[in-house]
């Protein structure tokens, strides 16, 4: 059982530049989820923690080792690849054995273990078969067996639930938190989705370009983002972004919309906000409630009535806004909506680095 | 019968027929070669339909049972030319596919310099029909001392068979998924250790067809065999069956019979290797 911690880590394909001083510490046993959109770098980083790439700057430390020029196989990692990647001349079985027979575990030894992770993950049934004969879900789980099997100090997920059908992936989604749980060892998760991000993560690690976005626990991340890509990436719908001035309103701070509209600032916020000075405020669809004196007025165009919620899209002056609201009772096409602000980011427009 | 059923029936009839007629086209002049070898006038008028004229079976004892006197020995010509087309064939398939399977390896998975330029060079060594090499493939094994050596003829058959190996295995190594090899080093393997536990078989299929396709050019190659070989005792089979229609004097049975006993060699190699050649060549190995 290991900690992970990377320095500095960089790499880059000839010129293109996809990972930039990757800085990043994961305890022993947490759940790690690298989270971003496409393109950005996740699986390239698991890929150089798990030794399949080559770092091209940085370093890479397991249990305060350094890893960095280790070679796959001898970093006591497992993946599950996005694809599966079962060996389609082997039966599950051997498949499952494969790891452990490479390192010259004694044969009862591994007959045990497979056994004991096929019950585990109820394929027992499956040993015998050739991966071409199993549905989609049960190659899922041959994967993720093959990986369990090995007791190694790190588990890597590239996307695993990718290529399931939505309910199963619920399914699995919580069977992996489980096993994990259950296992212990450190896990690292790639997702571009952050229902996965949000659910699984004990430490959730945002990516863009090739840049750590931002690192904590999800609530952390999601209550305090600390820049608009990060706002703006989590959450569903997605937050809300309008462009004002800081303005005074009392005793306390507020955003200038124009028109008069000002929306106040909670007070902790105060410090860094120097009146005058151009912001964006982001506000969560669901940070917005119903009350007839609240600052802004949402002109509505489209009510979308999901059972638990509607999220009702609209206008506020020129700019597009969505508000999320409980129950399933929504306004009508045309009405013009009071709301408050609950909870208000801010961010610089330049850099969007969050303001407090 | 409902209207679907008849369908189903008169198609599969006309499919049947098709078949029959195409069968039947292909192997005519493989009854005719048939009719000849078995015959015991010489030269038959030609005729329609294939039978033998007064059956006999000389002819294959004719060319079976060959011999030759050197010095004192009597040596079985027969035997030892068979001996040599399946040793060259054999030797060729060896070498031609244990040098292509590592070029093709690293064509397939690495980027390198000069990759494009030799793969350049390689497709235009195709391009050259074999016979433009003969001449300085002679003047080169005359410099080597391996004329009329099976040892020559292997190295001249390796040189054209491994080109289109390297291309044939490339693409079977293209075809399989990189994840694979990375799961199995992150499973505890070298690369050495995930290319032979887990590239090759799945490659084995067309690593078959490859060998197959050596060893059958190899065994049917001509030209090069009579410019090269000039000693009966050193003949592959395709040079001893042209001995039989000489310049004078044509024994067109003999020949034929003889090209019926070279071919069973290679009928049997196909019976034995159908179904991997079968999953060779209809797919690229992978799937799942
Ligand atoms: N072997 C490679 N050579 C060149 N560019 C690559 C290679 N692998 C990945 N990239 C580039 O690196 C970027 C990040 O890729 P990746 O880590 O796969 O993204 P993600 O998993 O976040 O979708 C992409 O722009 C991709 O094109
Ligand atoms: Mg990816």
């Amino acid at each position: 059982m290991v900690d992970v911690r990377l320095r500095a880590v960089g790499k880059r394909f000839g010129d293109t530049v996809v990972l930039d001083g990757v800085d990043a510490h994961f305890d022993d046993g947490a759940f790690v989820v690298l989270v971003g959109s496409s393109g950005c770098g996740k699986s390239t980083l698991l890929r150089c923690i798990a030794g399949l790439e080559e770092v091209t700057a940085g370093t890479i430390e397991f249990g305060g080792h350094d890893v960095t020029h280790a070679a796959p196989r001898d970093r006591d990692v497992a993946m599950v690849f996005q694809s599966y990647a079962l060996y389609p001349h082997m039966t599950v079985r051997d498949n499952l054995a494969f790891g452990l027979a490479l390192r010259k575990t004694p044969r009862e030894v591994v007959d045990a273990r497979v056994q004991e992770v096929a019950r585990m993950l109820s394929i027992e049934h499956l040993l015998d078969r050739h991966p071409r004969a199993l549905s989609g879900g049960q190659r899922q789980r041959v994967a993720m067996g093959r990986a369990i099997v090995r007791r190694p100090a790190v588990f890597m997920f590239d996307e695993p639930l990718s290529n399931l059908d939505p309910g199963l992936r619920n399914q699995v989604r919580v069977e992996i938190r489980r096993l994990h749980d259950e296992l212990g060892a450190t896990s690292i998760y790639v997702t571009h989705d952050q229902v996965e991000a949000m659910t699984l993560a004990d430490r959730l690690v945002v990516l863009d370009r090739g840049r750590v976005q931002q690192i904590g626990a999800p609530l952390e991340v999601y209550r305090r983002p600390a820049n608009r890509f990060v706002a703006g990436f989590l959450g569903s719908p997605a937050m809300n972004f309008l462009r004002g001035h800081i303005a005074r309103d009392g005793d306390a701070l507020a955003v200038a919309l124009g028109e008069g509209v000002q929306v106040p600032l909670a007070g902790a916020q105060v410090a860094a906000l120097a009146p005058g000075r151009e912001v964006e405020l982001g506000i969560r669809p669901q940070d917005v409630v119903r009350d007839d004196d609240g600052p802004l007025a949402l002109q509505v165009e489209l009510v979308e009535t999901l059972g638990s919620h509607v999220h009702v899209h609209g206008r506020i002056g020129a700019a597009s806004f969505v508000a999320a609201f409980e129950g399933h009772q929504g306004p009508a096409r045309g009405e013009v909506l009071r709301l408050r602000v609950t909870l208000p980011h801010v961010f610089d427009p330049a850099s969007g680095v969050a303001l407090r | 019968m409902n209207p679907m059923r008849r369908r189903r029936a008169i198609e599969s009839a006309l499919v049947h027929v098709a078949l029959v007629i195409g069968v039947a086209f292909a192997l005519y002049p493989v009854a005719w070669v048939a009719a000849l070898a078995f015959s015991g006038t010489p030269a038959p008028e030609p005729q329609v339909m294939p039978w033998p004229q007064q059956p006999t079976t000389a002819h294959f004892e004719e060319v079976v049972g060959a011999t030759a006197t050197i010095g004192d020995d009597s040596v079985w010509l027969f035997g030892r030319q068979l001996a040599n087309s399946l040793v060259v064939a054999l030797a060729t398939a060896t070498v031609g596919v244990l040098i292509a399977i590592p070029a093709a390896y690293a064509l397939a998975r690495f980027d390198f310099l000069g990759k494009r330029s030799g793969v350049g060079v390689l497709l235009a060594t195709q391009m050259f029909p074999a016979v433009a090499s003969a001449i300085p493939l002679y003047l080169v094994l005359e410099a080597l001392g391996l004329l009329n050596t099976r040892t020559g003829l292997v190295l001249c058959y390796a040189s054209t068979a491994v080109p289109f190996a390297i291309f044939q295995l490339r693409a079977a190594f293209e075809a399989i998924p990189v994840d694979l090899e990375e799961a199995a080093m992150v499973d505890g393997a070298t690369r050495v250790g995930a290319f032979v536990r887990v590239v090759l078989p799945i490659a084995r299929p067309a690593i078959a067809v490859t060998a197959l396709f050596a060893f059958m050019s190899a065994y049917n190659e001509f030209i090069l065999a009579a410019t090269l070989l000039d000693d009966s005792r050193m003949f592959t089979l395709p040079v001893m069956l042209q001995h039989y229609v000489g310049e004078y004097d044509a024994k067109w049975e003999a020949f034929a019979a003889g090209a019926l006993v070279v071919s069973l060699p290679v009928m049997a190699l196909f019976y034995v290797a159908q179904r991997h050649l079968v999953a060779g060549l209809a797919s690229g190995g992978v799937k799942g």
